[in-house]
Parts: structure tokens; C-alpha cells; sequence
């Protein structure tokens, strides 16, 4: 890990000034430490029987002033810091929702789920200390060593090559102990997480272990394996708390080193006692901020490590930027598909990393009006041709046209506010009810709402809710069951009113009474549209006009569905 | 609604009742030697590092009057003493106060695993999101940070305060008063401020926070119906409203934090400049010389190092308090089962289990779970338990297995209260497949060994083949040693599904009760398992609870369930002619699944 990441200053330019005010207060903090020092020494060497405060009276209000500029300081320090840190969250997280946007919904499937949004949430908090401790005090590592060096040299400089020579014990050392046992502490961290996930495991399995009478037993496994845990854990502790044990001897042994040598000259008359108290007081300052960093980096790297994740995603090129970039110049074509054909000419789609591609030469003219319905087992690429058709992937290869133009030209919002879709598991937002209806619609009135959620049978249930359809939906939307969820994502479909309706395994996770029900009503959402419908329920072929199986990326025409042409419907 | 409940109960819990953190720290007392080895070498650690600065000030000092280097001897070997003293001691510290804290949450982990014990599953339904069981063990994790940084620091930097001002109340008795009250602003009413500060910023950026994360996790598990239906503006808009909102909120609350340190660094200086102000006059008077001089103030800085950790050991604090308050809502929530005072032992003989106008509700005001449930369950006999999605079907599961109590009617096993035996001595004789049953991190056959320890690889063998799992087994290069991955996942459903019924299969239960053991399957796999688990329960004692009607023209009996209520009983054939819901669902599957 590195000690600061040069493109947090790029993606958040409030670090770059936050940087300036870092430097400009270890300045002031450093002078301070040296006017502080000087002062001390000089009250208590001339500090004399007969002379009373009043001889003192200027370096006494002097010293005050020191301290006034030091609390001032720590606290514009601080305060600075979270406020940049703030701003810099800020910069970030909206850097990243905007570049998420780029990305789309192809490349956030194939991510960590819930990753993501730990980073830009829990993870980019971590920042705080980074900003607030980590960052002055590197800045102070620099600059106050180098000041108190300078200073002590001018005034002895004997005591200045002894904290020239052990200075650099710290870093080093540091970093010795850091490699010596950084494979025993990463060991151990896994570890840890291991017995984390042992004890949630066995909570989470309660019920099945009391079933087979295992339950109490475990009680002794617990306690068995947390000492284990220990007993291995301090034995790594007894070797990784060595590094902190080594700085603190080198910091608490060069001041003995230099305040018996200081003091033995100061016993032989070399030395004045201003000057020798001068030298004691700053040697432990010239430690104290290299010591400070190395405790200040672990607390802060998960911050920064979150940030660089951050910024990682936000230098990723989004795959539709390197395509659009190759057609340009001419207005884009309007297409309409209440009268337009869609042609996929071998169309083929590779994700990056894997060996087989998702779809394979795929061909096949949707008109306007077809009911094609595509089935294949899990994995076959249904989805895959849906995004296509979504746009939220663009084929690696072959061409999609749509009333002869390619896809690729067709303006993007254009063509999606000509489609409607339907997938397995609709996602809720925490919005109102309404809101969610009208996802596609903001400005659709309550009046269209109803309606759509009407034709969609949810008119009901939605009265029933405490606050009808001004009830927020929770973030996972507990209140609704499965049934209800999809009949909110039917009402969107009703509300968008798009020519070409695209239904993903739109009842696949039902039971077979509620997954009639909304069969029902799919069945009216089709009159009159073009649609593509991936399922595994065998029931919708009858229902359509053509049945393709997709089987390894492979479209292939299923026969019974060719040869019947007419249609069957087996729905209600 | 469950996390609303939760959250309720966690809000009581933090309200009223002994402090939640005491009764964490309870538990530690069988360590208190331990705990207080850690103190003492933490204060010995500081007190070196004060004394070092204050004895390298006597040696000064008296080396400045020019005496024999007799006088000062003494001082240059405890100088390098202390200065070794205080690395050494600072080490023990760390292991003792670490070893501390992973004895705690040994001890703390062993009494809340064997609270949970008592209360899964019904106990725990407010926890049945995955989340918030998980923030639960996280909670109890957390108990080791507040031993190492909340409860050893405050302790430490009241024996070195107090030593302090000690030494300095022997120099100079008014110097001692300054330095106390230093110290006492430095070390609790800062720590005290900046935690309540701490506390009031997160309740205000909490609702900004939440919305904030809403939004944020919408972006991203939504990305596809945001694009779809054109609504990506809308809602990156909404994120940069609430991020603005709570940076806001964040850069106002940043003064509030600066001020704890400027506080800090103020009274930290204010108090070496006082203590100073009265030695230079007590000097100028005649009451003080300069050594003691010297000796005074550089005690008086150095102690501050004791209280510099206290501030963020009490925003600790505060953190930890919310922790334990959500382990007492846990430790707290009431028994769902009632145990017998007097346990009858079980009866021999074929088994007989009956309910009689059984009723149950989870809440006490809630509405009725089952309402009036009649089921005869006897040796030999298989009976399935139909009805649609929250007909109550699980609940008839959970009472037979004693996880939950009834409010009204009767369940008794040969002929007495099913109460009156221990509830594990009930689950020897019915057992059998949980709904969502869980598979652990471990092995193919430590996940089967569960079942029956010590069961030999023959019989093993024989359950997964009965359960169709066997061939699969044998084709994995590891075989039974096989991991499975954290809940199975290295696995499919289908496996997961089977290892779970030959797991129920080899504990081979008097009476197997099998909780929708086809769920979450695809159509495919679901019809081929359901036909492997008809023909391995054949001739035992058997409730088998499902949605799906095919097959069940094999079972004995067949109970439809609705809201509660038994609607139907009967064979296949009867009910399809009898019982409308059972007609409807029987249609709608064969719609569904007619090729």
C-alpha cells in the first residue's frame, strides 16, 4: 500500500487545497514546537531566588501565545481536515455514481454485489481518519525531524548526530518487523475471518443443529476454537507488537542516549543549562510524529484503500464509449418500432474472461406484432439476448439493425422509451409506491398511475397499504410479497406503454396459483406489442407465434413451435 | 416490519434496564486478575515515559549546579532504565490486554451462542434477515476493541494522573491543584464532550446517511431497471440531493470535532503554563530552587501522555454501549418454549403424534398463525401439508419440533402434552428438514455426520443414495471430503437440497418432517427430487410440507391449509373433487406445467 494515492488528488480536487492548508499548519505547529521548547528552557534555567515573575513577564505571555497558536492550531487542523474530508467523500461518491451510470447495468452484473456500494458508502467513511490524522501527521513526520535537527545542531551538536544517527532506525525498522511479519499477520487475519464466519455459521445453523440435537454441544466447539484462535493469534501478536516495541525503545533510548550525554557535558562546563534543557525537551518531538504515522496508517489504509477502489472504477473506460466513439457526425436515425423490424445478423456476445461466448451467431427478424417466446436452461444465454435488446451490452460480434439502421447509431434514450421490461426479480426503490410505478413516467399523474397498476391487478393491494399509493417501499421492500412485486413491475410495463415488451422468467420464482394470476395478466400487456419472452414454464409456448431454445449460445428453432403457427392458448 | 420490531425492542433495551456495557463487562470479572496485570503495566509503560522526561529534568538541572558526577549517577542509570522500561512494559501491556480480550469474547461468545440456542428459531424471527444476524456477531466480536481500547486507556491514565499529581503535590501543593484540574478537563470532560458530540452528529446525519445509502445501493442493484425504463438521471440526481445534504451535515459537524482537539491541545498547554507560572514565582520567593523547578514542570507536561487515548476510548465507549444493547435485546427477548418442570421420559411403542384445535401467534397481539389445526401423525403414515404461501404450513413444523409453544388446543406424542418432555428429547423422536435448511462450511460428511455421529461410511453411503445423492459424490474428485463453501454455495441448490434430505434421512427420526425440500429449485430439478423423495420416504412416518401438488396421489393424507385454517383432508383424488383451493392450485400447476 502505498503511503498516499496520487489519483485521490486527481478524482478530488477538494484534496489538493486541503494538501496546502496540511503543509501551511505543520509549518506553524513545527515553529511552535520550537518557540515552546526554547521558551521552557529559557523560564526554567533563569528562574532565580529575588527575581520575581515580573522579570519573566515577556517570555511567560510569549509562552501563552505559543499555546493559544497550538490549540488554534489542532483545532483549524481538524476542523479542515474533516471538512476537506467531507468534500473529497463527496466528490468521489458522486464521481463514482456518475461513472456507474457509464457502466451500465452489463458491467455492475458481473461485479461483487454489494461491494460496491460498500465502498461508496461504509468504505469512503474511512477517510476520515485518513485526512484528519493520517495526512498532517505525515506532513509533521517531514518537516518537525528536520526542524528539531537543525535546531539542536545549532545549539550542540553532538546530541544532533545522535538523533541523525537514530532516526532512521524508526523507518527502517519499521519496515524490517513489517516484512518479517506480514505473511505471519495476513495469516492471521485470514484467520480471523475464518472464526468470524465459524461463529456465524453456527448461529446462523442453530435451527438445523437443534433438530439433530447438536445445538448445546457447540457451546464447547465455540469456546474450543476462540482459544485455539487466541493461543495462535498471540503467539503472531507476540512477534508483530515486536515492531512497535523496537520503535518505541529506539525513540525512548536515543532521549536517554542524548539526555545523560547532554547532561554529562552540561556536568564539565561545555554546555549551558538552557541549551542542554533545549536539547532534552525537543529530542522526544523529533520521534514523536514518525511514531504517531506508523499508528495512524493502519486505522487510515482502509479508507484509502476504499478511495483507491473508487478511483479504480472511476478510470474504467465504459465499453459503449469505445464503440460510440467510432460512429459519429451524422444526426442519428429515428426509428419507429410500431412499424420498424429488428434483424440480429450473427450476432455474437463474449463477456471478458470467459472462454465461451454468451451468445453465439444469433439470427433471427423480430417484426412488429411477433410473440416469440425463447426458452433453454440456465446459462444458455437467454438474458444475454435480452441486454442486447436492452442495449445494456453491444454484440462483439455481427450487426443488430432496427428498420435497416444499426443499433449502435440509434440514439439510446430514443430506443428504450420504446421498450418495456419485465425480469424475474423487479427491483423496488425506496420510493413511494407511485414513484415506483412510475419509474419510466415521472410525470405521468396519479390518475395514469392507478390505471396502470389497475390493468396490472396491484390496484387493490396498493389501497390496502396504510398509506395507499403515497407508502414507501423500504429498501428491500419487505412489506410486498413476491406476487405483489411483480404485479408493482407490470404496472411500470402498463405505465411505459412501449411498442416492444421484453419479459425475463417473469414468473419463474412463483407458486403455481399466484404465477397463474399474473400470467393473466401478462397475457393482456401482450395484445398489441411486439414481445420477446425468455421462460422455463413450458405453458407459453402454446401462447406464442414462435419458440426459439437457446443452448450454449446457440439460438436454435424449437420444431413444435415452427410447425405450429397457429396459436394455441392454453392461458386463461 | 421484523427490523422495525427489532429496532423497537433494541430501542427499549437502550432506554431503561442496568447498562447494557456493565453487563458486557460482568462477564469479564472471572478475569479480573488478568485485566488488572494489563492496567498495571499500561501505567507502568506511561508512568516510565513521564518519569524519564522528569528524571533526564532532575539530572539537567542538578548537573547545571556543577557538583561531583556522583550526584548525578544515579539519575543517568534510571534515565536509561526508564527509557528501556517504557518500550518493555508498553509490550506487556499489548499482550496482556489483548490476551484479556480474547478470553472475554471466548466467554462472551460461549453465553450469548447458548442464549441463542434457547430462542432459535422462533425467538429469533426478528433476526431472520440474514443482515441483521450477521450485525449481531459482529456486535459481539466487537467486545475485544473495548477491552484493549476502552476499558485498560481510562484506568491506566487514572493511576499515572494521580501518580503525577502526587509527585507534584510533594513539590509544590498549588502546582498539583493546577495540574489536577488539567488533567481531569483533558482526560473526562473532553472524552465526555467529544463522545455526546459524537453521538448527537450520528443521530442527525443518520436519516441523511440512510437515504444516502438507499440510493446508492438503488444505483447499483437497480442499474438494470433504472436504464431500462430511461430513469438514470432521476436518480443520480437524487444521490447528489442527499449527498449535499450530508456533507453538509458533516462539514457542520466537523467544528464540533476540532473542538475536542483544540480543547485537548489547550488544556494541555494552559496547564504547563500555570504549573510553570507558580514554580517561577515560588522560585522568585524562595519557596522552590531550581531542580524541583525543573522536576515540577516537565512532570506536569509529560503527564498528559496518560490521558491522550481518551477521547477516542470514550467514543469507543459510546459505540461499544450500542453494541451491548444490542447483545441485551438478544440476551433479554423472552423464551419462546416453556420447558417442563418435572421431564417425563419418552414413551415406547409405535409413535403416536396428535394436534388438537392447535392455535399459535408469534406476537401476543398478532393475528393467529394457526387458528384451530387438527393433524394425526402415526407410525407409518405419510401426510402432506399443502396450502399457498403463508398458509401456516412451516408453523405446524415449528410446533411439532418444539420451537414454539401453542395458545390454544393440544399437541401431545404418545398420548401426553408434548410439553412435558424436554424439547431435545422431543427432536430424537421428530426431526427431519427445516424449511431453508442450513448446510455449514465444512465437508460433504462433516455436514452428514451432523446427523449421526459416528455413523459408519455404509451407512452414510446408504442415506445419500437414497436421497440420490450418491453418484454425485462419488464423481467429485475429494468425495465426501468435499467443502461445500459458506452456506453451501460452492454447491448447487439441488445438491445443497439433497444433502440436506439425506442428512434428515440418516438421523432417521421416528417421525421426518420435510419443509418444502424442493424450493428454490428449477422446474427440472424439482420434479426429479420430488420423485426421489417420494419413493425414500415410502413406509415411514412422514410430514411432508410443500406448494406443489404432484406426486401426492402417493401420501396417506393430504391437510390444505389457509391462512390458519385446514380447508381440506383427504386423498388426491377427493380433494380435487371436494376442495376448491386444492383444485385451483391443481389447475394452475398443470397450466403451468403442461408442455
Amino acid at each position: 500500500m502505498k503511503p498516499v494515492d496520487r489519483r485521490l488528488f486527481q478524482h478530488a480536487r477538494a484534496a489538493r487545497g486541503f494538501l496546502l492548508v496540511t503543509v501551511a499548519l505543520g509549518l506553524v505547529t513545527t515553529g511552535m514546537v520550537l518557540a515552546q521548547a526554547e521558551l521552557l528552557a529559557r523560564l526554567l534555567a533563569n528562574a532565580a531566588r529575588g527575581t520575581g515573575l515580573a522579570a519573566f513577564s515577556t517570555a511567560l505571555v510569549a509562552l501563552l501565545a505559543v499555546v493559544a497558536v497550538r490549540a488554534a492550531a489542532a483545532y483549524g487542523g481538524e476542523v479542515a481536515a474533516l471538512r476537506a474530508a467531507a468534500t473529497v467523500k463527496s466528490q468521489l461518491r458522486r464521481g463514482l455514481a456518475a461513472q456507474l451510470q457509464r457502466l451500465g447495468p452489463a458491467w455492475l452484473a458481473r461485479q461483487q454485489p454489494g461491494e460496491i456500494t460498500t465502498v461508496a458508502t461504509r468504505g469512503l467513511d474511512g477517510l476520515d481518519p485518513y485526512f484528519a490524522r493520517y495526512l498532517p501527521q505525515l506532513v509533521l513526520a517531514c518537516l518537525v525531524p528536520a526542524a528539531v535537527l537543525a535546531t539542536v545542531a545549532t545549539a550542540d551538536w553532538i546530541s544532533a548526530v545522535i538523533i541523525a544517527a537514530t532516526l532512521p532506525l524508526i523507518p527502517i525498522f519499521a519496515v524490517l518487523v513489517g516484512m518479517h511479519t506480514r505473511a505471519r499477520t495476513q495469516r492471521q487475519w485470514r484467520l480471523l475471518a475464518r472464526l468470524s464466519g465459524h461463529f456465524l455459521d453456527v448461529v446462523e445453523g442453530l435451527p438445523t443443529l437443534k433438530v439433530f440435537g447438536r445445538a448445546k454441544r457447540q457451546a464447547d466447539v465455540i469456546k474450543e476454537v476462540t482459544e485455539g484462535y487466541r493461543s495462535a493469534t498471540m503467539a503472531t501478536l507476540r512477534v508483530a507488537f515486536l515492531s512497535a516495541l523496537v520503535l518505541e525503545l529506539a525513540a525512548a533510548v536515543s532521549t536517554a542516549l542524548v539526555a545523560v550525554e547532554v547532561g554529562l557535558r552540561l556536568l564539565a562546563g561545555h554546555l549551558g543549562y538552557q541549551t542542554a534543557l533545549v536539547v532534552l525537551l525537543l529530542t522526544p518531538e523529533a520521534y514523536l510524529p514518525l511514531r504517531a504515522v506508523g499508528m495512524h496508517f493502519h486505522a487510515s489504509m482502509e479508507g484509502a484503500a476504499a478511495a483507491g477502489r473508487a478511483c479504480d472504477i472511476i478510470e474504467t473506460v465504459p465499453a459503449s464509449a469505445r464503440v460510440a466513439a467510432a460512429g459519429t457526425g451524422k444526426p442519428p436515425p429515428a426509428v419507429d418500432l410500431r412499424y420498424d423490424d429488428i434483424n440480429l445478423d450473427a450476432v455474437s456476445l463474449a463477456y471478458p474472461g470467459r472462454n465461451q461466448p454468451a451468445l453465439a451467431e444469433v439470427t433471427m427478424t423480430i417484426r412488429p406484432g411477433d410473440q416469440i417466446a425463447v426458452t433453454g436452461p440456465s446459462g444458455a444465454g437467454k438474458s444475454s439476448l435480452l441486454a442486447l435488446l436492452l442495449r445494456f451490452s453491444e454484440p462483439t460480434g455481427g450487426r443488430i439493425t432496427a428498420g435497416g439502421n444499426d443499433l449502435a447509431c440509434i440514439d439510446i434514450e430514443n430506443w428504450r422509451r420504446q421498450v418495456a421490461w419485465v425480469p424475474q426479480r423487479p427491483y423496488l426503490f425506496a420510493a413511494t409506491v407511485a414513484d415506483n410505478i412510475a419509474l419510466g413516467q415521472p410525470e405521468a399523474d396519479r390518475r395514469d398511475v392507478a390505471r396502470a397498476a389497475e390493468l396490472a391487478g396491484a390496484d387493490a393491494f396498493i389501497q390496502a397499504l396504510p398509506e395507499g399509493y403515497d407508502t414507501p417501499l423500504g429498501e428491500h421492500a419487505l412489506r410486498l410479497s413476491a406476487g405483489q412485486r411483480q404485479r408493482i413491475a407490470l404496472a411500470r410495463a402498463f405505465l411505459r406503454d412501449a411498442p416492444l415488451l421484453l419479459l425475463d422468467e417473469p414468473t419463474a420464482h412463483l407458486d403455481a396459483l399466484v404465477a397463474r394470476q399474473i400470467l393473466a395478466v401478462i397475457e393482456t400487456l401482450m395484445a398489441g406489442r411486439t414481445v420477446i419472452l425468455v421462460t422455463h414454464r413450458h405453458a407459453w409456448h402454446g401462447g406464442a407465434d414462435r419458440m426459439y431454445t437457446l443452448d450454449h449460445g446457440h439460438l436454435l428453432p424449437t420444431a413444435s413451435g415452427e410447425s405450429a403457427r397457429r396459436r394455441v392458448a392454453v392461458l386463461p | 416490519m421484523r427490523a422495525r420490531l427489532a429496532s423497537q425492542r433494541l430501542r427499549a433495551a437502550q432506554s431503561g434496564g442496568p447498562d447494557p456495557l456493565l453487563r458486557l463487562l460482568r462477564l469479564a470479572r472471572p478475569l479480573r486478575g488478568r485485566l488488572l496485570l494489563a492496567v498495571l503495566a499500561g501505567a507502568a509503560a506511561t508512568a516510565c515515559g513521564v518519569a524519564l522526561l522528569a528524571v533526564s529534568g532532575f539530572m539537567l538541572a542538578r548537573a547545571s549546579q556543577h557538583p561531583n558526577i556522583i550526584a548525578i549517577s544515579a539519575a543517568v542509570v534510571a534515565v536509561r532504565a526508564l527509557s528501556v522500561g517504557r518500550g518493555t512494559f508498553r509490550y506487556g501491556e499489548r499482550l496482556a490486554s489483548h490476551d484479556v480480550a480474547f478470553r472475554v469474547l471466548a466467554d462472551v461468545r460461549v453465553s450469548i451462542y447458548r442464549r441463542l440456542e434457547r430462542l432459535a428459531p422462533a425467538g429469533l424471527r426478528a433476526f431472520r434477515s440474514g443482515d441483521l444476524l450477521a450485525r449481531l456477531v459482529s456486535d459481539v466480536d466487537a467486545t475485544q476493541d473495548l477491552f484493549i481500547r476502552a476499558v485498560v486507556p481510562p484506568l491506566t491514565a487514572i493511576l499515572v494522573g494521580a501518580g503525577a499529581v502526587v509527585v507534584c503535590l510533594l513539590l509544590l501543593a498549588p502546582a498539583a491543584g493546577v495540574l489536577a484540574a488539567g488533567l481531569v478537563v483533558a482526560g473526562v470532560t473532553v472524552p465526555l464532550l467529544a463522545a455526546a458530540r459524537a453521538r448527537m452528529a450520528a443521530r442527525r446525519t443518520a436519516p441523511a446517511r440512510g437515504e444516502l445509502a438507499a440510493d446508492l445501493t438503488g444505483l447499483v442493484a437497480g442499474a438494470a431497471d433504472l436504464h431500462a425504463f430511461g430513469a438514470q438521471d432521476a436518480a443520480l440526481a437524487s444521490v447528489a440531493r442527499h449527498d449535499r445534504s450530508l456533507t453538509l451535515l458533516a462539514r457542520w459537524s466537523a467544528s464540533g470535532e476540532g473542538l475536542g482537539a483544540g480543547l485537548i491541545a489547550a488544556a494541555t498547554g494552559l496547564t504547563m503554563w500555570g504549573v510553570l507560572l507558580l514554580g517561577v514565582a515560588a522560585v522568585g520567593a524562595g519557596t522552590l530552587t531550581r531542580v524541583p523547578l525543573a522536576v515540577l514542570a516537565l512532570t506536569a507536561m509529560a503527564s498528559f501522555e496518560a490521558v491522550s487515548a481518551l477521547p477516542s476510548a470514550a467514543t469507543q465507549l459510546g459505540q461499544a454501549r450500542a453494541s451491548a444493547a444490542r447483545v441485551g435485546a438478544v440476551l433479554d427477548a423472552p423464551d419462546p418454549v416453556t420447558e417442563p418442570a418435572v421431564p417425563r421420559p419418552l414413551p415406547g411403542g409405535p409413535l403416536r403424534v396428535t394436534l388438537r384445535a392447535a392455535r399459535v401467534r408469534y406476537d401476543r397481539d398478532g393475528p393467529l398463525a394457526l387458528d384451530g389445526v387438527d393433524l394425526d401423525l402415526v407410525a407409518g403414515r405419510r401426510v402432506a401439508l399443502v396450502g399457498p404461501s403463508g398458509a401456516g404450513k412451516s408453523t405446524v413444523a415449528a410446533v411439532l419440533l418444539r420451537f414454539c409453544d401453542l395458545a390454544g388446543g393440544t399437541a401431545t406424542l404418545g398420548g401426553c402434552d408434548l410439553r412435558s418432555y424436554p424439547a431435545d428429547d422431543v427432536r430424537t423422536v421428530i426431526g427431519g428438514c427445516t424449511q431453508d435448511p442450513h448446510i455449514f462450511d465444512a465437508s460433504i460428511r462433516e455436514n452428514l455426520l451432523l446427523a449421526r455421529p459416528g455413523a459408519s461410511d455404509g451407512e452414510l453411503a446408504e442415506a445419500a443414495a437414497q436421497a440420490r445423492l450418491l453418484p454425485w459424490v462419488e464423481s467429485l474428485p475429494q468425495g465426501w471430503d468435499t467443502s461445500v463453501g459458506t452456506r453451501g454455495g460452492a454447491v448447487s441448490g439441488g445438491e445443497r437440497q439433497r444433502l440436506a434430505l439425506a442428512r434428515a434421512l440418516l438421523a432417521g427420526p421416528d417421525l421426518l418432517i420435510l419443509d418444502e425440500p424442493t424450493a428454490h429449485l428449477d422446474p427440472e430439478t424439482r420434479a426429479t427430487l420430488t420423485t426421489d423423495l417420494l419413493d425414500a420416504t415410502r413406509g415411514r412416518a412422514t410430514l411432508l410440507i410443500t406448494h406443489e401438488l404432484r406426486g401426492l396421489d402417493q401420501v396417506d393424507e393430504i391437510v390444505v391449509l389457509d391462512q390458519g385454517r385446514v380447508v381440506g383432508r383427504g386423498t388426491h383424488d377427493g380433494l380435487l373433487r371436494e376442495c376448491s383451493l386444492y383444485r385451483q392450485m391443481w389447475d394452475a400447476e398443470q397450466a403451468l406445467t403442461a408442455a
